[in-house]
C-alpha cells in the first residue's frame, strides 16, 4: 500500500502514546477543575502516562516492577476445592474473553479450563499486558497477550513441577501433569495441584518454562463452552448495577439538558427533602443528585426537583444552537484539502484519461452505544485512608488515576473493582462527563457513607459519549475497460482517537481507517483527512471509523462499479488479482452463500438481491454479502453471509458468536439508530425513540472463520463494518437506489 | 407495608405501593437477577411471570400484583418448563453479556408455559426483548430446543 502511513485505531490503542506529552501535573490538577476536567485528551493520556508506576494493590506485591504477566502469583489462585481462581487483564462483556483466558492459560498450565473462575484484575503493573498497558478493547485482548498467557501457565505449571519434585524425592525430569495433577509414574505417586499450590507459588517462576507443542492442544483452537452460560441464564450473574455495599446510601442525578450547564435555584428543595426515603439533595457539576434510602425514592424525589439550570463555563459546553443538522450541513460545506492519510499515483492524470467520473458524498449519524445495562458506580471511604470503587470499566489503571486525581488520593489508595459489563462497546473507557462515577465519589465524601450512583436509562442516553458524525467527499473515476483508475476521498470530521490519543497529529487515524488502506488495486488514489471538531462528547464504538467508512467507502466502490458497467463483485476479485488473502476470502464467501449471484431474483415473497462487501479492521479479515427485500418501502435483510480471517482461532465457537453479534449491531446501524441534536440536547433519552434491532428484524446469520495462518487479528469488532454497505449494496441491485445516508430508514424506498 | 407472594413465599415489603416490582425486587428484596434497562417497557430485561403471564416488573406497580403468583428468574429453574428453558439457554451458549437474559428466559418460560409447542412466528412474536448483543437467533433456537426436551 503506496504512501499508506497511519497506523489503524487498535496500533494506537495497543501502544504507548509518544506523540503528545503530558505536564508531569495534569491529574492532580483535575481535582482544582472540578468533578469533570477540561481536555480529556490530557486526561486520558496523562492516565496513560502514569501506568507504569501504578503498584498492585493486593498486599505482598514484589517492589520492583517484573516484566508484565510473568508474576503467576498475582495472576493464579491454585485452590484445594479442584478450582483455579484466574485474575483476568480483561473484564468480561460478552465477549467471550473470560473462557478464552481459561483456554490459553488452562492448555499450558494443563488443567481444564470449565474448572477456572475468572475475575477482572485490580490495577496493577503485572496486568498491564497490552504492550506494555491494558484496556480491554480495539478487539486486542487475545493477539496482544497470547504469548504472554501461554507463558504464565507454563511457568505455573512448571513450578508446580518443582513442588511436586521436591515433596516427592524424585527428579523433576520424571515428572509429567495430567490435567489438575503432577504425576510420577514410576512410583504411581501423583498429587493434585490443590496439594501443591502453597508450596509452588513460594518458587521463582522460570521464564523459560517449555510451552507445549501447539499439535497437541486440547483447549486452544477448540470451541470450548463459556464459563459463564449458567449463570447469565439464572440470574445469578452479577454487574456492576447488582451489587451493594453495607450502609450505602442511594443516588438517582438528574442532569442539566445541554451539556455544560449547572445546577442553580432548586425552588421546592424542602418539600422534596420531606419526600419518603429522602437522606439528602445535593448539587454537583451538571447535575443535581438525590440520597434516599432506596433507589426509586431517590429518583421520584430527584425528578421532582424543580431545577433552575444556569449557563456555566465550561470548555465542553454544548452550544445552545448546536444541532446534529446544523453539525453535518458544516462537515458538508468544509472544503479544505486536509492533510493525506494515502497517496499514490498521479491522481490528475489519471482523472484526466479516464472514461468516466463519479461523485458523491456519504454521511453517518451519532450512535449511543445502548448497552442494555445503565451506568452505577458504588464509592466507599475506607478508615484507612483508601477508597473503594466498583464500577463498569475497561481500563481499570485510567480510571484509578482519574479517580484518585478527583478523590484527592494517591492512585494507589483507589481501589477499583471491575465486574463483568452488561455490555460495552466502546461505551466504558474515560470520556467526559459521561460515567457516574465522579459523583459517587463526591457524594460519599460528602456524607461520609458509601454511596451507590445509578444512572436512569434517560440520563444515560443524555450523558452517553456518541459514535462521531461521519461525512466523506468521494470523487472515482473508470477507465474504457470499466475497472477504476482514480480514487480520491477526503473525510471530514473528528474522530476518538484524534481527539484522547494524537490531536496534535495532522491524520487522526480513526477518520480514515476503512477508506485509506484498502487493498484493492486502484493506479491512482488519494485519502485526505480534514478535521473538524465537533463539540459533543465523542467515543470509541464498536468498530470505531470502521462501523461507517467502510459502509462508504464500499458503497462507492459499487457506484464505480456501476459507472463502468462491471459486476461489484467480479470487480473486486480482479482489483484482488495481487491480494491473495482478500482474494481467497471473497471467493469463501461467495461459496458460503451458495455462489454469487446479485439478482435481483425471485424468492419467497418476492423480489430480493445481494450485495457484497470487504473490510480490513483490527487485524482481520472479512467478507460479507446480504440479501434483501422491500416489502412496503421497508428493507428486509432475510440472510447477512459472514466470512472473517482472524489469522488463527482461540475458540472457533465465540468467534462465530461474535461475528453474529457484530452482525445484529452492524444491522441495527444501517437500518435504524440515529441520536440527533436540538438545542444542545439529544433528542432520544430511551428505547422508544433510539431503536435497536428487535428480534423480528434479525436475519439469518451464516458464519465461516477461515483459518489462513496469518498474525493473530481481532474477533469483537471486525463482523460489523461490512453489513452496512452489503445491505446498501443489495439495496441498490434491488431498486436502483444508492443510500448515501444512515440510517437507510430514513430513506423511502421504491419496492423491487 | 405492602404483602406480596414472591416465588412461593409470602414477602412483607417497606415500600410505597406505586413503586414498580422491579425496584421493590431489586433493591427492597435484594433479589438482583430481574434487570433494570429501560423503566418504560421496552427492552424486557424485567421480565417477570404474575400468574405465569410474562409481564415488565419495571412499569408494574407493586400493589397491583398483591394477591398474585410472582415468579423471578431466582425460582424459575423450580418449575419443570423453566428448568427445561434454562437447560436449552446454557446447552445452547445463548448469553453472551447477558444482561438482558433474565428477562429472555422468563419470557420464554411463560410462552412455553402457554404454548409448548410454538411455531417460529409464536417465537419471534412472543419473544420481544431487546437483546443488544444480537443473540436472537441463538435464544429462538434455544426456545425451539426446550420446546422439543
Amino acid at each position: 500500500m503506496d504512501g499508506m502511513n497511519i497506523p489503524p485505531t487498535d496500533a494506537i490503542l495497543g501502544r504507548p502514546p509518544a506523540e503528545v506529552t503530558i505536564p508531569e501535573n495534569g491529574v492532580a490538577n483535575l481535582s482544582r477543575r472540578g468533578l469533570f476536567g477540561i481536555g480529556a485528551g490530557a486526561l486520558l493520556l496523562g492516565t496513560l502516562a502514569g501506568n507504569r508506576t501504578a503498584r498492585a494493590q493486593g498486599e505482598g506485591m514484589a517492589a520492583a516492577a517484573p516484566r508484565p504477566g510473568s508474576q503467576v502469583a498475582a495472576f493464579l489462585e491454585i485452590r484445594g476445592d479442584g478450582k483455579v481462581r484466574l485474575l483476568s487483564p480483561f473484564v468480561e462483556g460478552g465477549q467471550g474473553i473470560a473462557t478464552a483466558m481459561a483456554q490459553i492459560v488452562g492448555e499450558e498450565l494443563d488443567f481444564d479450563p470449565a474448572h477456572f473462575i475468572v475475575d477482572c484484575a485490580p490495577p496493577g503493573a503485572d496486568y498491564l499486558v497490552v504492550n506494555g498497558r491494558r484496556l480491554t478493547g480495539g478487539s486486542l485482548s487475545v493477539r496482544s497477550s497470547y504469548a504472554t498467557m501461554r507463558q504464565l501457565g507454563a511457568s505455573a505449571r512448571n513450578m508446580l513441577v518443582r513442588a511436586a519434585a521436591a515433596r516427592l524425592d524424585v527428579p523433576e525430569g520424571e515428572l509429567a501433569t495430567e490435567p489438575g495433577r503432577v504425576v510420577h509414574k514410576a512410583s504411581n505417586r501423583s498429587l493434585a495441584y490443590g496439594e501443591l499450590a502453597e508450596a509452588a507459588m513460594k518458587l521463582q517462576p522460570s521464564e523459560v518454562a517449555s510451552l507445549r507443542d501447539p499439535a497437541t492442544f486440547r483447549w486452544i483452537g477448540k470451541p470450548v463452552a463459556r464459563l459463564d452460560a449458567r449463570d447469565k441464564s439464572t440470574g445469578r450473574a452479577q454487574y456492576a448495577i447488582d451489587l451493594s455495599v453495607e450502609n450505602m446510601l442511594q443516588a438517582a442525578v438528574t442532569h442539566a439538558p445541554r451539556l455544560g450547564q449547572e445546577p442553580g435555584d432548586l425552588a421546592n428543595e424542602a418539600e422534596v427533602r420531606a419526600m419518603p426515603g429522602v437522606h439528602s439533595i445535593h448539587r454537583l457539576p451538571g447535575a443535581v443528585a438525590v440520597l434516599a434510602d432506596r433507589w426509586w425514592r431517590a429518583r421520584k424525589a430527584v425528578e421532582a426537583l424543580n431545577v433552575t439550570w444556569t449557563e456555566g463555563r465550561s470548555p465542553r459546553a454544548l452550544p445552545a444552537d448546536f444541532s446534529s443538522a446544523g453539525m453535518l450541513a458544516a462537515l458538508r460545506a468544509e472544503k479544505g484539502a486536509g492533510n493525506p492519510a494515502e497517496e499514490s499515483g498521479d491522481l490528475a492524470a489519471a482523472f484526466a484519461g479516464a472514461a468516466r467520473t463519479v461523485e458523491a458524498e456519504y454521511d453517518a449519524p451519532y450512535l449511543a452505544h445502548a448497552q442494555l445495562e445503565p451506568p452505577s458506580a458504588i464509592a466507599r471511604f475506607n478508615g484507612d485512608g483508601t477508597l473503594d470503587l466498583w464500577l463498569p470499566n475497561q481500563a481499570p489503571e485510567m480510571f484509578q488515576a482519574t479517580a484518585a486525581g478527583i478523590a484527592g488520593l494517591e492512585p494507589a489508595k483507589v481501589k477499583i473493582h471491575s465486574p463483568i459489563l452488561g455490555g460495552f462497546f466502546g461505551r466504558h473507557f474515560l470520556y467526559d462527563a459521561s460515567a457516574p462515577y465522579p459523583q459517587a465519589i463526591a457524594l460519599a465524601k460528602a456524607v461520609n457513607r458509601p454511596v451507590k450512583v445509578l444512572w436512569t436509562r434517560e440520563e444515560e442516553f443524555l450523558r452517553d459519549g456518541l459514535r462521531p458524525m461521519g461525512f466523506v467527499r468521494f470523487k472515482g473515476a473508470v477507465g474504457a475497460d470499466g475497472m477504476p483508475v482514480a480514487f480520491q476521498a477526503a473525510a471530514v470530521g473528528e474522530g476518538p482517537i484524534g481527539r484522547y490519543f494524537t490531536p496534535n497529529q495532522p491524520i487522526d487515524s480513526s477518520m480514515v481507517e476503512g477508506i485509506a488502506g484498502k487493498p484493492y488495486a486502484i493506479g491512482a488514489k488519494r485519502v485526505d483527512c480534514v478535521k473538524v471538531a465537533q463539540p459533543p462528547i465523542i467515543a470509541f464504538w464498536r468498530s470505531v471509523g470502521h462501523s461507517m467508512n467502510d459502509f462508504f467507502y464500499e458503497s462507492f466502490l459499487d457506484e464505480l462499479a456501476a459507472a463502468g458497467g462491471k459486476d461489484p463483485f467480479e470487480m473486486r476479485l480482479a482489483m484482488l488479482r495481487d491480494s491473495p488473502r482478500h482474494a481467497t476470502l471473497l471467493r469463501a464467501v461467495a461459496e458460503l452463500s451458495g455462489g454469487w449471484k446479485r439478482g435481483p431474483f425471485d424468492a419467497e415473497g418476492g423480489r430480493r438481491a445481494r450485495g457484497v462487501a470487504m473490510a480490513s479492521p483490527f487485524g482481520s479479515e472479512v467478507a460479507t454479502i446480504a440479501e434483501v427485500s422491500i416489502t412496503d418501502g421497508e428493507i428486509q435483510v432475510h440472510d447477512l453471509w459472514i466470512a472473517i480471517d482472524p489469522g488463527r482461532a482461540v475458540n472457533p465457537a465465540i468467534i462465530e458468536a461474535q461475528v453474529r453479534s457484530a452482525a445484529a449491531i452492524g444491522l441495527s446501524s444501517s437500518l435504524l439508530e440515529e441520536v440527533t441534536y436540538e438545542g444542545g440536547a439529544p433528542q432520544q433519552r430511551n428505547f422508544d425513540a433510539y431503536t435497536i434491532l428487535p428480534h423480528a428484524r434479525m436475519p439469518r446469520v451464516h458464519v465461516r472463520v477461515v483459518e489462513s495462518g496469518a498474525a493473530l487479528g481481532g474477533v469483537g469488532e471486525p463482523g460489523v463494518p461490512g453489513v452496512p454497505p452489503a445491505v446498501a449494496n443489495a439495496v441498490a441491485a434491488l431498486t436502483g437506489q444508492r443510500i448515501r445516508s444512515l440510517p437507510m430508514s430514513k430513506t423511502r424506498l421504491g419496492s423491487a | 407495608m405492602l404483602e406480596l407472594k414472591i416465588n412461593g413465599q409470602a414477602k412483607q415489603v417497606d415500600a410505597e405501593g406505586d413503586t414498580p416490582l422491579l425496584w421493590v425486587l431489586r433493591d427492597t428484596l435484594g433479589m438482583t437477577g430481574t434487570k433494570y434497562g429501560c423503566g418504560i417497557a421496552q427492552c424486557g430485561a424485567c421480565t417477570v411471570l404474575v400468574d405465569g403471564n410474562a409481564t415488565r416488573s419495571c412499569v408494574t406497580p407493586a400493589e397491583s400484583v398483591v394477591g398474585m403468583e410472582v415468579t423471578t428468574i431466582e425460582a424459575v429453574e423450580q418449575d419443570p418448563v423453566g428448568a427445561r428453558v434454562v437447560e436449552a439457554w446454557t446447552a445452547g451458549q445463548v448469553a453472551q453479556c447477558g444482561y438482558c437474559q433474565s428477562g429472555q428466559v422468563m419470557a420464554a418460560t411463560a410462552l412455553l408455559k402457554a404454548t409448548p409447542k410454538p411455531t417460529d412466528e409464536d417465537i419471534t412474536t412472543a419473544m420481544t426483548n431487546l437483546c443488544r448483543c444480537g443473540t436472537y437467533n441463538a435464544i429462538a433456537a434455544a426456545v425451539r430446543q426446550a420446546a422439543t426436551a
